[in-house]
């Protein structure tokens, strides 16, 4: 199919979005019908539209059409087929197209499972979905174009980076766009609220289901991401505190905090100005990292000198989206600040402790990734900050929230009930302590250990009492809502994590050591014994791939085969080989050639290679994954369906006789 | 905060702080354009730089120390293998290694050694010398906040030159060379 078509779709996607943007909220604003009407079918056109470029690009892959510029960078005749599909979002353009697609799929999403929501404010939620999305096709056509031509056309493409032929990077984009784009449900629902005026805060409850999704899409995307850094940088290594990741782990921070928030204005009535604060800046670090990652500006404001347009438009678009939103919210916030008051030691404030310690992280966070680009942007000089400054810092203010999070379940909304409060504390107590000293038995040596064991215990006993209490208090079949059963399991997944992450760290044995064919090395209570490497071909490579036979005792545990490929772009790609376990993964991974590969000689065949026994870092995933399952379960929950608004919402009496439209179905 | 009526100052405080952060970036990005502020004058430039003992990357129970360095000139250049921007440095490094004249130190910065050894392995060692600072308590002493830095040391062991950032060939050129040269013509005089 012919890629111009891709760029009329596109042109035409823009023309809808700048539709969708103002003829909603006009309807909503005069009280016209037939405006507000408008919505559902431009939100779906646009999504054809776009959809219809996406397929395009897709087919502009699939059928190794060079003349495309992009295709032409990111593809390669010998790239697999399932690569040939990914690499749609292996650079720049192309995920930009995927996120407007995301967006595109969350807002027809909402049209169809939001068909209960009052008119004017459905409305005014999809225009601001149709602005931001204005935005970016904008930046798309002007500045990022995935359809340009290069002519002539080469007779082969360079190929996909290497670093994303991984399937671990296949899943990954995608679902941290999810998240990302998730959040700009939160942000819609948010902006449409302070334009309406909305005296309530129900809004806040029919947001919570989306941000819930867009939390966990974001969990999982992380956690693919972390997942692929282990196996494929080579490192061992599973958080770098990289800029990149960083971008992904500010929105996710804020996010969590979000989801509590919300939780409270719904509940409670209280926190409605912080929460309308949340949501926009949840979106506002999900634009950050969309923006700022593919387009190299992150590491660099030097890409500014590349592509001065792109740059500046990212500055004005940021700064339009998060200082229009600030504005409105000053002109427009609640004025008069309501929710139920609260005791000290109530649930309330260990929610608030929680959301004051993820809401610092993240701008201590902020402050280290941008650290660099502020400092050469300022000309003092682009320095990095790194691990020595994140991990520090984060440990220091993830302490409060560890230590607060079993007494939010267990105490009650608004006020303090001591005794609950200190039975609680001396179970938990004890409980930890006993884990600490289990812990000292089995072999725990360092206080980083027993002090890892007895916070990861403090956690999950926290969730383990709280199930008890609801088993003991709450009558039969209402004991534990899906509401409350997503949190435990999230809350268990941050107990799982703290245990893998402290474990790992500080219970792995790691060696780099160069061996020749035959030699052994010996770590922790496995022998590694190297049988040389040899060449293996590959689809698009050629792979120098080594064997090594691990045993204990002498009796045979598994044989791995890591691999060094070299890519026909002549890139090098380290291919970890992983023996992974419950309790312990052993880990290979291929250095680089000390001696001659043939001959004579005592260096004949030697390699370098990297060497680990890495005791529960598949808890760190592990714990991911259970905090995603927690935020998808809370959405099922029967407290989220929709009825129908029957009172009209707003202040303006905008006349709502509420014709429930027909796209409900899915309701359930 | 029962039904209290919230000031409507409060509520413009997130856009004032908002609005501070975007005209601090935009001046800083414009008069970045204008002037030339790469100067950052260190306190202690022209002051003798403090008395280190650290050990060596390769032979990790030898120290390098400040007295081991005096009678001639050197270049201490802070990295570490966490740090992306000592990525975009590390090139000129290799180029320039041999052409400043004088020995390059490696000051790996709060890193662990595998690390680091893994990484000048990947990329090419451009140093004469790496000594480690792992706790990074020597760290303070110079002054470091952040890599890369680079520091140029005359035989006398005063600190003449810092520069804070990636090395460039225009930065070399324009300020270290000079420097570096202006010692040699100190030293033979």
């Amino acid at each position: 199919m012919n890629p111009e078509l891709g760029q009329l779709a596109l042109i035409l996607a823009l023309l809808l979005a700048a539709l969708q943007c103002a003829l909603p909220i006009i309807g909503a604003w005069r009280g016209s019908k037939p405006l507000m009407a408008t919505a559902p079918t431009l939100a779906i056109g646009q999504l054809v539209f776009i959809a219809l470029a996406y397929g395009i690009l897709t087919w502009a892959f699939w059928t190794n059409d060079f003349s495309v510029a992009y295709v032409a960078q990111n593809s390669n005749l010998s790239l697999p087929w399932f690569y040939k599909l990914s690499a749609v979002w292996g650079a720049h353009e192309g995920s930009l197209l995927l996120w407007m697609l995301i967006l595109n799929v969350w807002s027809v999403a909402i049209v169809v499972f939001g068909g209960k929501l009052p008119e004017a404010f459905f409305s005014r939620v999809i225009g601001v979905l149709g602005f931001v999305s204005f935005g970016f096709l904008l930046y798309m056509i002007t500045t990022s174009n995935p359809f340009l031509r290069l002519m002539p056309a080469p007779p082969n493409g360079a190929d996909l980076n290497p670093v994303l032929q991984d399937p671990g990077l296949v899943f990954h984009p995608p679902l941290l766009y999810m998240g990302y784009v998730g959040f700009s449900v939160a942000f819609a629902f948010a902006i449409a609220s302070l334009l309406g005026g909305e005296l309530k805060s129900t809004w806040v409850r029919w947001s919570r289901p989306w941000t819930n999704a867009a939390w966990a899409f974001l969990t999982v995307g992380i956690v693919a991401g972390s997942a692929w850094a282990y196996y494929e940088l080579g490192w061992g290594g599973w958080w770098f505190w990289d800029p990149v990741e960083n971008a992904s782990f500010m929105p996710w921070l804020i996010g969590a905090a979000l989801i509590h928030a919300q939780a409270i204005t719904d509940k409670r009535d209280g926190l409605r100005a912080w929460t309308l604060l949340l949501s926009i800046f949840a979106f506002a670090f999900s634009l950050l990292g969309t923006f700022l990652v593919r387009s190299g500006l992150l590491t660099s404001v030097h890409a500014f000198a590349f592509a001065p347009a792109r740059g500046v438009f990212i500055l004005v678009y940021l700064a339009v989206v998060v200082g229009g939103s600030l504005l409105l919210y000053a002109l427009r916030a609640p004025k008069v600040t309501g929710g139920k008051s609260f005791a000290l030691a109530s649930r309330e404030t260990m929610m608030l402790v929680g959301n004051l310690m993820l809401t610092v992280a993240c701008a201590m966070v902020m402050l280290g990734t941008l650290y660099p680009l502020v400092g050469e942007a300022l000309n003092i000089g682009r320095i990095s900050v790194g691990p020595p400054y994140f991990g520090p810092l984060f440990l220091i203010l993830m302490t409060p929230l560890v230590l607060a999070l079993p007494f939010g379940p267990l105490s009650h909304w608004g006020k303090a009930d001591l005794k609950v409060w200190r039975n609680a504390l001396i179970r938990i107590v004890a409980l930890a302590v006993a884990a600490g000293i289990a812990g000292f038995i089995v072999g725990a040596r360092t206080w980083y250990e027993l002090l890892g064991v007895a916070a990861a215990t403090w956690v999950i006993a926290g969730v383990a009492l709280f199930a008890i209490k609801r088993w003991r208090e709450a009558p039969r079949g209402k004991r534990y809502p899906f509401e409350m059963l997503g949190m435990m399991l999230a809350h268990f997944g941050v107990g799982v994590f703290i245990a893998g992450a402290i474990l790992t760290r500080s219970m792995s044995v790691e060696q780099d050591v160069s061996m020749k064919p035959g030699a052994s090395v010996h770590v922790g209570a496995y022998d590694f014994r190297f049988n040389g490497v040899a060449e293996t071909p590959g689809p698009n490579y050629t792979a120098q791939q080594g064997t090594v036979v691990i045993t204990r005792n002498g009796k045979p545990v598994v044989t791995l085969h890591p691999q060094k490929r070299t890519y026909v772009g002549g890139q090098v790609q380290t291919e970890a080989a992983i023996q992974a376990g419950v309790f312990r993964d052993l880990y290979v991974s291929l250095g680089d050639p000390i001696g001659p590969s043939t001959g004579s000689g005592q260096d004949v065949g030697a390699w370098s290679l990297r060497v680990y026994d890495k005791p529960f870092v598949r808890w760190i995933w592990g714990g991911g994954v259970c905090m995603m399952l927690g935020g998808f379960v809370v959405i099922l929950d029967k407290r989220f369906r929709l009825k129908r608004a029957v009172e009209p919402e707003t202040v303006r009496p905008t006349p709502e006789p509420e014709a429930p439209r027909k796209l409900a179905e899915g309701e359930a | 905060m029962n039904e209290v009526a919230s000031k409507p100052v409060t509520r413009f405080v997130p856009l004032i702080v908002f609005a501070a952060l975007v005209a601090f970036f935009v001046v800083g990005l414009v008069w970045n354009q204008t002037h030339d502020a790469r100067f950052v004058p260190s306190p202690l430039i022209d002051k003798p730089a403090p008395a280190f003992r650290l050990p060596r990357l390769e032979h990790p129970t030898q120290f390098l120390t400040k007295a081991d360095m005096l009678g001639k000139p050197y270049l201490i250049n802070v990295f570490a293998s966490w740090c992306y921007a000592c990525g975009d440095e590390h090139p000129t490094l290799m180029a320039y290694r041999d052409k400043f004249g004088i020995p390059l130190i490696g000051y790996d910065y709060k890193d662990a050694p595998q690390d680091a050894r893994a990484w000048l392995q990947r990329h090419g060692d451009p140093y004469h010398e790496v000594i480690t600072d792992q706790s990074g308590n020597t760290s303070l002493d110079f002054g470091i906040y952040g890599a890369p830095e680079t520091y140029l040391i005359d035989a006398k062991g005063i600190i003449r030159y810092k520069h804070i950032g990636p090395l460039t060939p225009e930065v070399i050129a324009k300020d270290l060379e000079p420097k570096i040269r202006a010692l040699e013509q100190e030293g033979s005089t």
